[in-house]
């Protein structure tokens, strides 16, 4: 077998057994080998039992999606087995526990099933059914011709010295054994091991890493999937880095400790769920009335109320957009990827500053969680904006010091509690221009505050990432769409476009406040356009309806939990190119 | 009779030549005569005597007419959101510990919409310090039922008397382990102060409940009647002892004590 396209690996049994870690371990060792991956998780909120899968789409070239199509996969389950049967790939394998998967049900001859004797396989060396991950590991480093000593490192490295990396080295021994016996053509690859230093990790794993390199000093969260693990890492990190990391009562102390945090002078974020943000919506609306910078994470799941933990979707746009009492502004930022979790971040800190307003970052459980291998962040060029910040200088030249005053593009210069002649009061109260909210309070203060905050609109368009256009210029059909399902998108692309240009696609990197100006131009070309996204309703289409005046009557829309895959867009816009 | 602003033009006159000035002259919503005048006597002298610097202090108002003390102080302030006061200026210490850390907040806030950060803020020994102007009602939104009004209290939203029991914050604060616990009375200006003083040094999160009649809509709980009941310790009263504060705290009905219950060391 070749690998000159994708491969795509499974493993799936109940939670518990191991199978995100295996995934992952897979993913390291691919990126040690050259390889580029994705890796990502489908699970219950449940510690045991249940369905748990992992899949990883391998290749030598850049990864941007998970695939649907399995070609080897792994079932420690029956259930395991019956959900992968319809996804499997001509010529695919499936390995199943034979002690486990008690009954077969076959529909097509292309898929060869081969038993695992796993319970036998690990006895036989005295080691116990915790180790099957590793072995299933053993079996498929032959399989993908990897150096078995690479897989050994990375067990090493994912258990971290602990007192079980001998066993599972010794079980992915025992697997790649079994597998030579197998007699099953291994996959040969080339790789260009002259390319740039690349690294694995999870859109959440890039945030945290933003956040450390945008010298954020203060990050507050309660625990909510999928965005603790930004809380995890961050709080490992926590005394290195010099950066506050709390997990308080509840999101609205949260939210509420980010913005007195930002207030004393620390880059401060906070990070939630749409959920736990329902709760901090008060808080949004204090940081936007005392002009206090706060970058907010949010990373999608199902909804609404407690929805699905676990699961992916992208409904939360319109609400972030729209939520809050009273008007004013705010910007959402979704990144698509691991890369752009990682500069956007960077990116929502500088916006928070600059316009002192809060600042979105709107993510999902499909790139919050998932692994992908990618080039190492260039950092020479990262360079840190805090806006108008005053210094002491600066304010020892001020007479009569106003926070709120009024200038020319909205954005009042900003003191630091501490620093001399900048006394101010940061008021969540209409007030006037030192902060004040005095009784009898003049209409031409509100009127004058008010529209000082929304004169920054205009400076904002200019600073957010623009819609970008990729695939050709001219084509029958133009798909849009915005965060995660970009890179899905991107890899359908590439097969629809093989033979002929029939399809491109316009991504929206800062899906509020929209841009009209620039999305229209690129709009201009487009024949038909249909809106891809992750919710039931549409809720680009719609906010791009509400902003351009123009219909977006086709949508193509996921809501199962699940994200798109290449194969399911490049099926389902069929439709659309009659 | 305009007690209150005379309270404040005499406390600016003579503060004006003082070399930090923590006084912003600010038309205030309190009532003509209203106790809070007095609670920023006692701040603002506290202030005074540590000799805090203005620019070094961030004071944190909840919503309500404690909270509408922010623009009667010339520090650094945040007048946030109801009941929120206790993480807003949480968050501020913990980035700039330098900040001398004061919240201004009622009895609604403190006790109602915010107990939860009241309970986190004692079990964090956060360093910041919390003034509760407890008048046992809402009084700015025109008289609801607190946490603190007495069962049975008749008020706009219990008409037939309120139907739950008072809750003893000093109690629930002592029981989360805050390390600084104390009552002061509105009219016992220099008292007050003294406990203000403790309280800012005191290094940890520091409760100060503050009996503040509401002159405009208790007609029962009034200064005379509060002058009635109010003692304040003894010099020597053990304030170490934890146990015996939980007792202290919890005397109300015949006579009310004021003063340091608990300081942790």
């Amino acid at each position: 077998m070749k690998l000159e396209e994708k491969i795509t690996w499974r493993i799936g049994g109940e939670s518990g057994q191991g199978q995100q870690l295996a995934g992952l371990t897979l993913g390291r060792t691919c990126l040690a080998s050259g390889l580029f991956c994705f890796v990502s998780s489908k699970f219950a909120s449940r510690l045991r039992g249940g369905l748990a899968i992992n899949q990883v789409s391998i290749s030598n070239k850049p990864v941007k999606a998970i695939s649907k199509q399995i070609d080897i996969s792994f079932a420690l389950s029956q259930l395991a087995l019956e959900s992968c049967q319809k996804d499997m790939s001509d010529n695919s394998l499936i390995f199943y526990d034979v002690n486990r998967v008690k009954k077969i049900v076959k529909n097509t001859d292309k898929i060869r099933y081969i038993p695992l004797p796993l319970s036998e396989l690990v006895n036989k060396a005295n080691l116990d059914s915790s180790v099957y991950n590793f072995l299933i590991l053993g079996i498929s480093a032959f399989l993908f011709n990897l150096d078995i000593s690479l897989l050994k490192k990375e067990i090493q490295n994912g258990l971290n010295g602990n007192g079980l990396v001998k066993k599972n080295k010794e079980a992915a021994e025992i697997g790649w054994e079994y597998a030579k016996e197998l007699k099953i053509n291994r996959f040969s690859y080339k790789t260009n091991t002259k390319l740039n230093k690349k690294i694995i990790l999870t859109g959440n794993e890039a945030v945290a890493k933003g956040v450390i390199i945008a010298n954020c000093k203060f990050y507050s969260s309660y625990p909510m999937t999928p965005s603790s693990s930004i809380l995890h890492i961050l709080a490992k990190l926590a005394k290195g880095s010099k950066i506050i990391v709390n997990h308080p009562e509840d999101e609205i102390a949260a939210i509420n400790m980010a913005i007195g945090a930002s207030w004393a002078g620390a880059r401060s974020m906070v990070g939630t769920s749409g959920g736990g943000f329902a709760l901090m919506t008060e808080g949004l609306g204090l940081a936007a009335m005392s002009e206090t910078p706060l970058v907010v994470i949010e990373s999608q799941r199902p909804g609404p109320a407690t929805g699905m933990a676990t699961w992916t979707e992208q409904g939360d746009l319109q609400y972030l957009a729209k939520t809050g009492h009273g008007d004013f502004h705010r910007i959402i930022l979704a990144p698509a990827d691991v890369e752009e979790s990682f500069y956007f971040t960077i990116l929502a800190f500088d916006l928070a500053d600059i316009y002192q307003i809060p600042v979105f970052i709107l993510l999902d459980k499909y790139v919050s969680e998932s692994h992908q291998v990618i080039s190492e962040f260039k950092l020479n060029n990262i360079k840190i904006n805090r806006g108008k910040l005053l210094t002491n200088s600066q304010l020892a030249k001020i007479k009569d010091y106003k926070r709120y005053s009024l200038t020319k593009d909205g954005v009042s210069p900003r003191s630091l509690p501490g620093q001399k002649n900048g006394i101010f009061l940061a008021n969540g109260n209409e007030h006037n221009q030192y902060g004040f909210s005095i009784d009898g309070f003049k209409k031409s203060d509100r009127e004058e505050q008010m529209q000082k905050r929304q004169m920054k609109i205009k400076d904002i368009l200019k600073d957010l990432p623009k819609p970008v256009l990729f695939g050709p210029n001219n084509a029958n059909l133009t798909l849009i769409g915005w965060g995660s399902t970009k890179g899905i998108i991107l890899e359908s692309l590439k097969t629809l476009n093989q033979n002929s240009n029939r399809v491109n696609y316009i991504h929206i990197p800062a899906p509020f406040p929209l841009d009209a100006k620039a999305l229209s131009g690129l709009l201009n070309n487009a024949k038909k356009i249909v809106v891809v996204e992750n919710n039931y309703i549409g809720q680009m289409a719609d906010l791009m309806q509400e902003t351009l005046g123009q219909k977006f009557e086709h949508r193509l829309n996921k809501y199962d939990g699940r994200q798109f895959f290449p194969e399911e867009i490049i099926q389902k816009i069929k439709k659309y190119e009659k | 009779m305009m007690v209150g602003s005379f309270f404040q033009r005499r406390l600016s006159k003579r503060l004006k030549n003082m070399k930090n000035n923590y006084i912003e002259l600010n038309k205030s919503t309190w009532c003509p005569g209203c106790s809070n005048f007095n609670i920023q006597a006692a701040l603002v002298s506290a202030f005074s005597e540590l000799k805090l610097k203005s620019h070094e202090i961030a004071m944190f108002y909840d919503i309500g007419c404690a909270g509408n003390a922010c623009n009667l102080y010339k520090t650094y302030g945040f007048h946030g959101l109801h009941g929120r006061v206790i993480p807003l200026a949480a968050g501020a210490k913990l980035v700039n510990d330098k900040l001398t850390t004061v919240c201004l907040a009622g009895d609604g806030g403190a006790y109602g919409e915010g107990i939860g950060h009241l309970i986190e803020a004692s079990r964090n020994n956060f360093n910041i310090t919390l003034i509760v102007s407890n008048n046992r009602l809402y009084s700015l939104t025109a008289g609801q039922a607190s946490p603190t009004s007495k069962k049975g209290t008749k008020t706009k939203s219990t008409p037939y008397g309120v139907n739950k029991n008072a809750l003893n914050p000093l109690l629930i604060a002592l029981s989360a382990d805050a390390s600084f616990v104390a009552r002061g009375y509105a009219y016992e200006i220099k008292h007050l102060s003294e406990i203000f003083k403790q309280a800012i040094k005191h290094n940890g999160f520091s409760l100060i409940d503050v009996i503040q009649p509401c002159i405009t809509l208790d007609k029962k709980n009034t200064k005379e009647w509060y002058d009635k009941k109010i003692y304040k310790l003894d010099k020597n009263w053990p304030n170490k002892d934890k146990n015996k504060a939980l007792i202290k705290v919890q005397e109300w009905d015949e006579c009310i004590p004021i003063g340091i219950f608990f300081q942790e060391e």
